[in-house]
């Protein structure tokens, strides 16, 4: 928005001398404050807010920037406003007591008072001016000075004497605060505007669709810049928080760290380090795809940094979050009890978006968290129109993006839409888009993680199945085989086959080592078989031979008998 | 409703300074005493320049203001108490003419 830049060099001339009012987000669309010693007019119908902004604006200065004030009450007497200020947490006795706050109360007899001749408002001006000097103020609040033409019936005199008041008021160099009501198509009933015309601000209560939105817009300021859209604000414990978020440049620095996804495979997704700090990641998928775990983890990593870490449920409760966290071994209790987490489960429903962001941002400015976890914020778009909730969630990633903070938003997408197309569409500012989303394959649901982009880093393209198991999350490869990608069953059963195969293939060699083994065994044996045959002919043929030697010797012999017989000398 | 004339009638009259409506009060409001002198009045001047903090307790916004304290209720007369008639039914001294 270049609107933004010419803003701030305007600044820098503005000769205007400014006071800060100190409540939160005012400062800011003013550019600085209230201009100081001029009057500025606050208007707005009954039950807006006036009687608080300028109380608080009283408060803040009294308490915070050395500035004692003096609150001139037309309409609600001391005791009743130091009531109503307490259960805002202001303590004015105790500001009154130190001298750093005079609260007036003034009557006005409604047509009571017989008026006879001239006149002035000297007293009115003595009480003021006495309650000023008690205190040393440098601010001043006027509550609603308009009901001074109640009580007075002589218009022109009390003219005349308005108009010496805001002389007197700038005169004195008085920061002053005056409110009013609206009139017929005018700002005021009876023109105060006429008289303070360095700075009006309206605000404005405004119920839509049973949902209740105060807003507060800068109509005018005097030699100064200020942001012209209108603001939403809300009153809360703490008093009025205006949500200037437009008012944000997108001038930020960016970080180059990287921080870790909580899930070591993820971050292998993404350059192997996880998120960039202070990105904004957006996390799609339909219901049950396992957005809550991955922003579980996130939350779980970043504590396990010592870092702070807010957690906005806007679906479920902090006891139900660290429940099912527990399921997928993620202790967020131990967390929440270090007080590095914080849960913050309101629905935007209840108070309304705005109010609802208004508290993101006090418990942003108050908790200073690394991280912001947002699960989900599809959960604002039951709330307001779409275009309000993209506004809204705009200004909001742009705020936490300003401060460095990463945040990690889920979203809802609904079925029969495109997944690339969620609920709540602000993807274009996201700069880290995980889509989970849900495989129908034979029969099964599987879950499937992939990085849709993710700027400024090389990310993976594949897809991964995602695993939800008792020890958290886990990304495994899915099955890529014949151009298919197979997750599930499918892909166990793929991979069975594929054992099977395996098995088949070691049984085969098994086989056939028992075939030479057994081979081997009947050739040996056909060997020792041989070999016996051999040993026994052998045998055979020495018993032969034996014998032939017996029978030879035995012939000899017989021979020998017979020689001697014969008494054959023949030898 | 006539008024007894032991009854005393205590009037404060609230100015800051000597201006022009505060002296044109105070000389009214002297002329009308005399002229009703069948009441006690006890006139007490108050002038807010030197004793601001009274303004607060009487709840005075314009000066000159005449406030009847006594006899009860209290009951405030602004401006310089140029018209008599006025005066005397603000005060009650007289019941609104019936005329």
């Amino acid at each position: 928005m270049p609107k933004v830049k010419a803003k701030r060099t305007l600044t820098k001339q503005s000769r205007i001398k400014k006071v800060l009012t100190g409540i939160q987000g005012l400062d800011e669309i003013t550019e600085g404050g209230l201009p100081q010693g001029r009057p500025t007019l606050v208007c707005g119908s009954a039950g807006c807010g006036k009687t608080l902004l300028s109380m608080e604006f009283l408060v803040n200065g009294a308490r915070d920037y050395d500035e004692p004030g003096v609150f001139i009450a037309f309409e609600e007497k001391e005791e009743e406003l130091a009531e109503n200020m307490e259960s805002l947490g202001f303590n004015l006795k105790e500001l009154e007591k130190k001298k750093k706050l005079a609260i007036d109360y003034i009557l006005i007899e409604r047509g009571e008072v017989e008026e006879t001749g001239e006149y002035d408002l000297g007293g009115l001006f003595i009480r003021i001016e006495y309650a000023v000097r008690q205190v040393g103020a440098r601010r001043i609040v006027i509550d609603s000075i308009e009901t001074l033409f109640s009580g007075l019936q002589n218009e022109n005199i009390l003219r005349a004497e308005l108009r010496r008041l805001f002389r007197w008021l700038k005169d004195k160099g008085l920061t002053a605060m005056i409110t009013a009501e609206p009139g017929q198509g005018t700002l005021t009933r009876h023109g105060i505007e006429e008289y303070v015309a360095d700075c009006v601000i309206l605000l404005d209560h405004r119920v839509t669709e049973q949902t209740s939105t105060r807003r507060m817009r800068i109509i005018k300021y005097r030699g100064s810049v200020h942001g012209a859209n209108e603001y939403p604000f809300i009153i809360s414990e703490e008093g009025i928080s205006v949500l200037p978020l437009t008012s944000i440049g997108r001038a930020y620095k960016v970080s180059r760290q990287h921080i870790s996804t909580g899930v070591p495979r993820l971050d292998a997704m993404m350059d192997g380090k996880g998120y960039f700090r202070g990105s904004s990641i957006l996390v799609t998928g339909t219901a049950g795809t396992g957005k809550s775990s991955i922003a579980m983890h996130m939350a779980d990593a970043t504590c396990r940094r010592g870092e702070n870490c807010l957690y906005l449920a806007s679906d479920a409760s902090p006891d139900q979050i660290v429940r099912d966290a527990k399921s997928i071994g993620i202790n967020l209790a131990k967390w929440a009890r270090q007080g590095l987490l914080r849960f913050q489960s309101t629905r935007p429903t209840f108070s309304g978006m705005e109010a609802h962001l208004v508290y993101i941002h006090k418990t942003v400015n108050e908790f200073d968290p690394k991280v912001l976890v947002f699960d989900p914020i599809s959960s604002m778009a039951s709330t307001s129109s779409t275009l309000e909730v993209h506004s809204m969630l705009l200004r909001l990633i742009d705020f936490l993006k300003s401060r460095g903070i990463t945040n990690l938003c889920t979203n809802l997408t609904t079925g029969g839409k495109f997944l690339e197309q969620p609920e709540v569409d602000i993807s274009s500012v996201m700069d880290t888009w995980l889509l989970l989303r849900d495989v129908e394959y034979s029969g099964e649901r599987t879950r499937m993680l992939s990085i849709l982009k993710s700027r400024g880093m090389d990310h993976s393209n594949q897809m991964r199945e995602f695993l939800i198991t008792s020890k958290g999350v886990d990304l495994i490869d899915a099955y890529l085989g014949s151009g298919l990608v197979l997750t599930g069953a499918a892909r166990t059963v793929q991979e069975m086959k594929e054992r099977e195969e395996a098995l088949l293939r070691a049984q085969e060699t098994k086989r056939l080592e028992r075939e030479i083994e057994r081979n081997r065994k009947s050739t040996e044996a056909k060997i020792n078989a041989l070999r016996i045959e051999l040993e026994s002919r052998e045998e055979e043929v020495k018993t032969l031979i034996q014998h032939q030697i017996t029978n030879e010797k035995i012939l000899t012999n017989d021979r020998e008998i017979m020689g001697g017989m014969r008494k054959a000398d023949s030898r | 409703m006539k008024s007894e004339p032991e009854e005393s009638w205590k009037l404060r009259l609230y100015v800051s300074g000597e201006t022009l409506n505060s002296r044109a009060a105070l000389k009214n409001l002297k002329k009308i005493c005399e002229e009703h002198q069948e009441h006690k009045f006890i006139i007490e001047v108050i002038d807010l320049l030197k004793n601001p903090e009274l303004a607060r307790g009487d709840q005075i916004i314009a000066v000159p203001t005449l406030v009847r304290q006594l006899p009860p209720p209290i009951r405030k007369i602004i401006g310089d108490l140029s018209n008599t008639e006025k005066v005397l039914i603000g005060l009650d001294i007289i019941p609104l003419p019936v005329r």
